[in-house]
């Protein structure tokens, strides 16, 4: 069953009571809720995502609520709480529904260690993934979202999990986060995106989601070899700059962006540098959105697909 | 969904219970085991007993990625006695391991799946400052303290302020005796030294282990407020597991609770793992141990303190008999380790500071 199967009344009464598990790639939910925003984010960006309302394991149990103060009722805070508890201050009432996205990455990051996490975007095409590692603002997400609404699945917007035992990339398909001027951007660049949770007030300003397309959502369980490592950067000066990357540079570079790589010790430094020299590694600077489409659309591997052995 | 302890107490008793539980089960052991500080212990016990493969995957991948923290976290510790080593090589005194750094070393089962790299070590009194003066110089630093506190620290309690490392930010405390000296017992740190073991090719020793087990008794019973309950009654299982199965170790743990002045706290130790986790004790021991009861009222008011600090530590949402426990129990600790016009004393520069912070406002 998707969420969008779930008549309105029933969702908002399901969120709020006892909550609802929504799969997002290997992960399993568990939200509640009492605030409409953020079910109306839900149903806006979540419709292809399926859920269940019976008791299972679930992975992470998210809360989103207001607090047990005055702040409930008088400029009205809400508060995401992880299992019952969290480190996160109370924000605006209004940034509900992006508190609510910023959190669960919080906690996957908090949690999760049987992955290799790095702070990227990654699509795929034709069986290769590219994983774009980049710090905020470096126009990754714009890039992203103009990639999957030309052909490229999309894996992952924010966190790229790299299974420990087979190197690939694990989807999670969740809605891709816009700042500012890259939403106008995107909803030119393709109209029949669906945008939801727009919100005016946060630390970076305007933020806003896409719902990722209905296939990548669909494909969730299906991992990829990441065969490029594109590190993109913005630069509205630029028409498109690439340059190839060595592979001890791009290691350098992409340590910045690594999130539980010392908790895995050696195992975390054998699969970083298999993934870097299974890949083509590239700096990519751009300024004009359908140029850097179109280089993508060209991309080829350089070399046939090895099993990654590592070196060492 | 209310969360007690009952899963977790369950799958330390018997592992192998595990594989009956159903999925929402297993979502309620994975929260009760990581509020408890336990999920790697957890995995430890699954994998020794061959039932990783016959739970659910997904709580097999949260019990991984437990592991793999706790992993972590015994490299650091490692990393940690070695470059304690180097610092303090060169000084003639004995330096005993205590605690987890002594489990790890010796590779006791205590170790697995233990999450603290902080290491503790004991040295004689009078080598304290020299001691210092070398992690000092090593790049630790201390960790910033008001006066009173540093006052506190030296004068009253049984260790340096902590120290911490500059670069790496992991602690170290320097204990000269495992027990306050402002407290009401006193075990005799040269006994303790003189009875421990030299550590295979290392610099350092570990405590004899009766020792090891009154300490860790002491630690949970005598100067701690029982907020982790339930770890601290693990290690006492694990302890009187891996030691206990040597008849004579129990004679020379009786005796040496009686010499170390720790019998009170054995008692308790005995009593509540034996209640919580059906540690394996012989009965003779559980008789020698009763004759270092307290007084029968005194009893049954810690069994039922204990029994809320175990509930407590993974009880959602916290009732209020629980918090009231807790704070009866930090109350006993702090009644343990000062005489009372100490006490009176301390309590009261704690509260008007607190007092005076809040109306200075931030």
């Amino acid at each position: 069953m998707n969420l969008s199967d779930l008549p309105l009344p029933q969702l908002i009464n399901q969120v709020k009571k006892p909550g609802l598990n929504i799969q997002t790639g290997p992960f399993l939910v568990h939200l509640q809720s009492g605030i409409a925003r953020v079910v109306d984010g839900l149903s806006h960006l979540y419709a292809d995502f399926p859920v269940t309302e019976d008791d299972d394991l679930a992975d992470f149990h998210v809360s989103v609520n207001p607090p047990n103060n005055h702040r409930r009722w008088i400029r009205r805070q809400v508060v995401c709480l992880f299992d019952g508890e969290s480190p996160f201050e109370p924000l605006p009432q209004e940034q509900a529904y992006p508190l609510f996205e910023t959190c669960l990455n919080w906690y996957i990051y908090a949690e999760v260690y049987n992955y290799l996490i790095i702070h990227a975007a990654a699509v795929e095409r034709n069986g290769c993934a590219a994983v774009l590692p980049a710090p905020p603002s470096s126009g990754k997400s714009t890039l992203t979202a103009a990639l999957v609404n030309r052909g490229w699945r999309l894996l992952t917007d924010e966190l790229t999990l790299v299974s420990l035992k087979t190197r690939q990339i694990v989807p999670l398909a969740r809605p891709i986060s816009l700042k500012n001027n890259a939403i106008g951007v995107i909803q030119t660049f393709a109209p029949d995106s669906i945008m939801a949770g727009e919100c005016h007030s946060t630390v970076k300003g305007t933020v806003a989601y896409m719902r990722p397309p209905r296939e990548s959502v669909a494909r969730m369980g299906e991992p990829a070899l990441p065969r490029w490592l594109i590190l993109p950067r913005y630069d509205p000066n630029v028409f498109l700059a690439v340059d190839s990357l060595g592979k001890a540079q791009t290691f350098m570079r992409l340590a910045e962006g690594l999130v539980n790589y010392t908790a895995l010790g050696r195992t975390g430094f054998e699969v970083l540098t298999s993934l870097i020299d299974g890949a083509d590694c590239y700096q990519f600077t751009y300024g004009d959105l359908q140029a850097a489409i179109e280089w993508f659309d060209r991309l080829t591997p350089l070399k046939p697909a090895t099993d990654h052995a590592p070196r060492l | 969904m209310p969360l007690g302890c009952d899963l977790l107490l369950q799958a330390l008793r018997r592992p192998e219970s595990t594989v009956e539980i159903k999925p929402i089960e297993w979502d309620s052991l994975i929260r009760q085991a990581r509020r408890a500080g336990l999920l790697a212990r957890i995995q430890r016990l699954l994998e020794e007993h061959d039932l990783i493969d016959r739970i659910p995957p997904r709580a097999g991948a949260h019990l991984e990625s437990a592991r793999i923290v706790a992993d972590n976290e015994q490299r650091i510790m490692r990393w940690e006695v070695n470059r304690i080593a180097r610092a303090l090589d060169g000084l003639d005194t004995p330096i005993v391991l205590l605690k987890g750094a002594a489990y790890l070393m010796l590779a006791l089962p205590v170790a697995r799946g233990r999450l603290s790299s902080d290491v503790d070590i004991l040295v004689p009194k009078e080598m304290l400052g020299e001691v210092e003066k070398a992690l000092l110089s090593h790049d630790w630093e201390h960790v910033k303290l008001e006066d009173y506190d540093q006052f506190f620290y030296r004068n009253w309690s049984h260790e340096l302020p902590p120290l911490r490392h500059r670069e790496r930010g992991t602690m170290v405390d320097v204990h000269h005796t495992i027990l306050p000296p402002t407290g009401r017992l006193h075990p005799d740190p040269e006994k303790l030294i003189a009875a421990s073991m030299i550590l295979d090719q290392s610099r350092f020793r570990v405590l004899a282990p009766a020792d090891m087990l009154l300490h860790s008794a002491a630690h949970a019973f005598q100067d701690g407020d029982l907020q982790r309950a339930i770890r601290d009654l693990v290690d006492l299982d694990d302890l009187v597991r891996c030691f206990g199965a040597d008849a004579r170790f129990w004679d020379e743990l009786v005796t040496r609770a009686e010499q170390l002045d720790l019998a009170r706290p054995l008692f308790y130790a005995l009593r509540h793992a034996h209640g919580v986790l059906d540690t394996p004790i012989p009965d003779f021991a559980l008789d020698a141990a009763k004759r270092w009861q307290p007084p029968w009222l005194l009893t049954v008011i810690m069994d039922r303190l204990v029994s809320h600090a175990v509930a407590a530590v993974s009880a959602r949402p916290k009732r209020p008999v629980h918090s009231f426990a807790l704070w009866i129990l930090y109350m006993r600790s702090h009644w343990l380790r000062m005489p009372p016009y100490l006490l009176l004393l301390h309590l009261l520069r704690k509260f008007f500071v607190r007092w005076r912070a809040r109306s200075i406002g931030p």
